[in-house]
This record gives structure tokens, sequence and C-alpha cells, in this order.
């Protein structure tokens, strides 16, 4: 296809992030998603909103709060220095942490519908069969929610893959760092390479397109949760 | 009858809960104590909180108050509640509750495996022989009707070797003829694996067929409560359950008439004529005499149609002082036989406590 070394550079960077991105969020998107799900809190409403706040904010606005926030005189910032892991800004963790946030509702409500679909009616039937509740969770839960499940690890994935404004806020276009495809395509138009930029524009057209048809053939199969938001 | 034994030990469940749903608050307050043998029914109209009670005695309900004990084992207290997870139950809900990802077998294994005691294979045929569910092993939940998913769900109640069966109108949601398909399993299954069974019910047909001890619910209140002859031969049944009032008695089979399609029945030295339904000889059966089918007469009454006529004695007289009827007790050899006549009956015949009486029985339900 005639892709330069940086091409593929950004390509394997942008695939790594999203797949780190993914694994963590459903690891940390899940028990949120659950207690979303079944909380009877007044903190439900709160926790709904802020989860469901990058849909909204421009991705300009929520990158310059972390960028302030990892910075040198913000709280992560002075935890990692502590830690001794340096500054985040403009590395690849930087923008693993700045994903996170912003994919965190594209995998949150996915698992959150399937979980409400599931309702509390197999949860207990579960319990009256000595089933404790990570019993449940990895034995109930985890399989009748799977098709939320895999929506929620799709639409993570590809959304991931397909920001920018947040990673040209705290990333930047640092090659193998922070470089990732869609920061490589704005860098080819730049320069006028256009047939570059027409290159790996048409791959992510199709990696796109394919993430979809896979989710709604999901969905029309009636395996996977409704996803309804999205912009 | 079942007679409770002394050293068996008791379920006492002394609860109170109140639950809201919008600007509804309805209150469950509870006192009761029964043996844990047998069947013990709870009946009761919809929204009496028969559910309730079953979902606070497994733990599903979380604002419960009391004591509940369950022979030597507490499981709520002032100081403790148990979680569900470890309370030894077996429950089956109204709408089964199957696991859609797991065929038939994988339900029943979700029990084995967590049953705290071994399932032994032997004991796994046994339930699934018992209600008949061998050739559905590799079905989904949706792939059975009503009443196979029942005894799916009531098979994998069992299989967790539970300390006592819980069933809230398991046949509720089945129409009559699946009601007929699961009710003989259910009937079986006590005599068979010997397991306590709590059994919710608003249908008193079912309740008794089944039941040995009755607890009726009334808004949430123990209206009354005791053996199911001891409760369906009381004055004080619900206003809705009055039209029930009955004896319900045991009888064994003990002489056929080919000639007129009859067998005889005795109990307590009495006898009593059945239609004949292919009962063994020797087979004892439960029998049910709805108060108002049982009339009383003076005099042995020979000529007349009614072919089930025992003389006794007039135990007592309860007079609905409200409505035209009244409830006579009549003492037969050893047991008591309940008809319900009109109050103008009574006055009529001079009927009072101690006289003696035939009592002519219409008609008799043969409960199994």
């Amino acid at each position: 296809m005639g892709l330069t070394d940086s091409d593929i550079n950004a390509i394997w960077l942008t695939i790594k992030l999203a797949f780190t991105v993914t694994i963590i969020l459903l690891i940390i998107g899940t028990p949120i998603a659950i207690w979303l799900a079944k909380t009877k809190s007044w903190l439900r409403g709160p926790i709904n909103a802020i989860v469901a706040l990058p849909l909204v904010l421009p991705p300009t606005v929520l990158g310059f709060y972390l960028l302030i926030a990892m910075g040198p005189n913000g709280p992560i910032g002075q935890l990692t220095e502590q830690l001794g892991v340096g500054l985040l800004p403009f590395t690849f963790w930087g923008l693993v942490i700045g994903s996170l946030f912003y994919s965190l509702p594209f995998v949150v409500q996915p698992i959150q519908n399937a979980v409400e679909a599931i309702g509390q009616k197999p949860l207990e039937a579960a319990a009256t069969l000595h089933s404790q509740p990570m019993d449940t969770f990895f034995h109930v839960i985890v399989p009748l929610a799977k098709p939320g499940f895999i929506s929620a690890a799709i639409l993570g994935f590809a959304h991931t893959v397909g920001e920018f404004g947040i990673v040209l806020m705290i990333g930047g276009n640092i090659p193998m760092e922070t470089k990732v495809v869609s920061i490589q395509i704005y860098d080819q138009v730049e320069a006028l390479e256009y047939a570059g930029a027409h290159r790996l524009s048409a791959i992510m057209l199709g990696f796109s397109f394919i993430a979809l048809l896979l989710l709604y053939s999901f969905q029309k199969r009636g395996l996977a949760t409704k996803f309804r938001i999205g912009r | 009858m079942t007679k409770v034994n002394s050293k068996s030990s008791n379920i006492v469940a002394n609860l109170h809960t109140s639950l809201r749903s919008g600007s509804q608050v309805f209150e469950l307050e509870v006192k009761s104590k029964f043996p844990s043998t047998g069947i013990t029914a709870i009946l009761g109209e919809s929204g009496s909180g028969k559910t309730t009670l079953l979902r606070c005695i497994a733990g599903l309900e979380k604002s419960v108050k009391g004591l509940l004990e369950i022979g030597e084992t507490t499981w709520l207290d002032d100081k403790r509640c148990v979680p569900t997870y470890e309370r030894e139950i077996g429950y089956v809900f109204q709408d089964a509750r199957l696991f859609d990802h797991l065929n038939v077998h994988g339900n029943l294994q979700f029990a084995v495996k967590r049953s705290h005691e071994t399932v032994k294979k032997a004991f796994f045929e046994e339930v699934v022989g018992a209600l008949d569910i061998g050739h559905l092993m590799q079905h989904k939940p949706d792939q059975l009707s009503g009443g196979e998913k029942q005894r799916v769900a009531i098979a994998r109640a069992l299989l967790i070797k539970p300390k006592m069966l819980i069933m809230d109108e398991p046949l509720a949601s089945l129409d009559n003829a699946r009601k007929q398909e699961v009710l003989p399993y259910l009937a079986a299954l006590q005599n068979k694996f010997n397991v306590p069974m709590l059994y919710v019910s608003h249908s008193t047909d079912e309740v008794c067929r089944l039941a040995d001890h009755v607890i009726v619910l009334h808004q949430g209140k123990v209206v009354i409560q005791g053996s199911i002859n001891e409760v369906f031969s009381s004055t004080q049944l619900p206003h809705v359950y009055q039209q029930e009032t009955s004896t319900i008695i045991q009888a064994k089979i003990i002489e056929r008439d080919e000639r007129w399609h009859l067998v005889k029945a005795e109990f307590d030295g009495n006898v009593i004529w059945l239609q004949d339904h292919n009962q063994f000889i020797g087979r004892t059966v439960r029998l049910r005499i709805i108060a108002s089918d049982v009339s009383l007469s003076l005099k042995d009454e020979k000529e007349s149609t009614i072919l089930n006529r025992l003389e006794g004695r007039i135990a007592s007289i309860q007079i609905d002082s409200r409505g035209a009827t009244a409830l006579v007790t009549i003492d037969l050899m050893n047991t008591e036989v309940v008809a319900q006549v009109t109050r103008k009956s009574i006055d009529d015949l001079f009927l009072m406590v101690g006289m003696k009486i035939w009592t002519q029985i219409k008609s008799v339900a043969i409960l199994g």
C-alpha cells in the first residue's frame, strides 16, 4: 500500500494505545457500570453526568484540564513526580490517561445498559443457589451481559482510535510516543502530502466502518444492548 | 392427619418489614411458628404479603427486623442477618428464573456445584427422574414450555440439597393443563425427598391437596394458622375463604364395590363411600368435605339419595351473627366434621350441643 515507516509507527502506536485503554477501561468501567445500574443512591445522577461529560465537552476542554492536572503544579503531576515516573504530558501514558477519560462513557454505558436489562431476578435466583456476589458476577452477570461487554470493547477501542483533539492537547506529535494515526494525517495534510493522508484516511475509514458493522450486526441479532449515544 | 412430632424442630418466624413503592407502604407483621416437616402452605389473596414473607425468609428483602430460626440455626436476630447465599434454602420463583445463558443441564449443575453437601450422581438422577426432565437436558430455557421451566426450576432448587424448599406459587403462571401437569410432581416431592416445604398459594384447592399446615395471611398479618384441618374447619377463616370451610381427613381404602363403581374408605372407625377412581385397596387418601355439602338430620334418612350418612353428636355450634349461616361441628367416632347450615334450621330443629345427629355428606372430594 506504500505506507511509510512513519505511517506504520503511527498505526502501531494507535493500536497499542487503543488496546491498553480498552483493557483498563473494561476493568475500571465495569464496577462503575454495575454500581450505576444498581444503586438507588442520590449520587447516581451526578456520577452518570460525570461519566457522560466527555460526550458533550469539546476534547480541547478535557485536554486543557488534564494538561494542567498532569503538569508540575497539578495534583496528578505532583503524584507522578513523587512516584518517580516524571510528568505525563507528551508521553504515551499521558495519552492513556487522557483517553481513559475520553472513552469512559463508551465503555460504561453499554455495560450499564446490559446490567440494567438483566435486572435483579437472575441475581436473586443465583443468591438462593448459594452463589456469592463475586461468583454471581463471573457466572451470571458476565455471561448474561456478554453482548454489552462486547459492545463496550468495540466502542472503547474504536473511539480511542478515532480521537484527535485531546491527543493534540496533551500528547503533541512525538513519533513512536504520541503520534497516533489521526495526528499523522493532520501532519500530512499540513505538509500538503495528500497521497499519504489519503492512504491513512482510507485505512481509518475502513476500520471504523468494520468496527461499527460488527457492532450493529451484534445488535441486529439481538446480542448486544442497544447503544444510542455518540457524536 | 400429620401429627407434629414434638421432638422435630420448628421454624420460628417473627418478622416485620415495611416496603415502600411510591407513596404506598406495605407493612408485613408476622408472628409464626410452624413445624419444619411436611408442607406448610401460606394462603392469602394477592397483596396479602405471601411473597414478601417468603422473600423475608430467604433474605431477599433487606429491611427486615425480627427473629428467624430454622431449627437450631438462626438466620435473623438483633445481631445478625445471614445473607441469602448462606441460607440453606431452595427457592422456586413464580417465574422459574432459569439462567438464560445455560441449558437445562447447566442450570442444574449451577446448583450441584454450589450445594453445601456433595450431590451424588444417584441423587441427581433421582431428582431428574422425579421431575421427568431427563430428555430436556440440552434445551435452553427459551425452548421450554412454562410447565417444563417450572419443573427444571424445582429440580434446580432440590439439587442445592436445601433444609427447606420455598415455593412461591409455582403453578400461578401456568394454565390449567400445565397446572395438572406439575401438581402431581409437587405432591410426590415431599414424600420422596423429605424436604420441608413452604408453599405459597392463593388457591385453596392446591393448599388442601398439598399442605399439612397452613398460615393464612391477610393484609400483611397472620389471621389464622394451624394444621390443615384446624384451619379449614375453623370459623376464623377470612371472609373470602368462608365458602371453602371444610373438613379434611385421611381415609384408608378398604373395599371395592365393582358393581356400583364405588370404594369404601375408613377413617377413625367411620366408613364412607367414594367414587372408584382405581384407588388401590389399602391406600391412604386425603378427602375434603366442604362444610356446605354436609347437611344435618335428626333421624337417619334412609329414603334419600345421599349415600354417606353418619351418626354423631353435636360438639359445637358457631353462629355467624351477621349472616344467615352457622357452623356446626359434629363429633363422629373420633373425628370432627363441620357442616354449614342456616341459622333458621338450627332454630327449627332445636339443635344444641351434645345432641345426637345424623350427618349427610353430599359430596366428597378425593385430593389424592
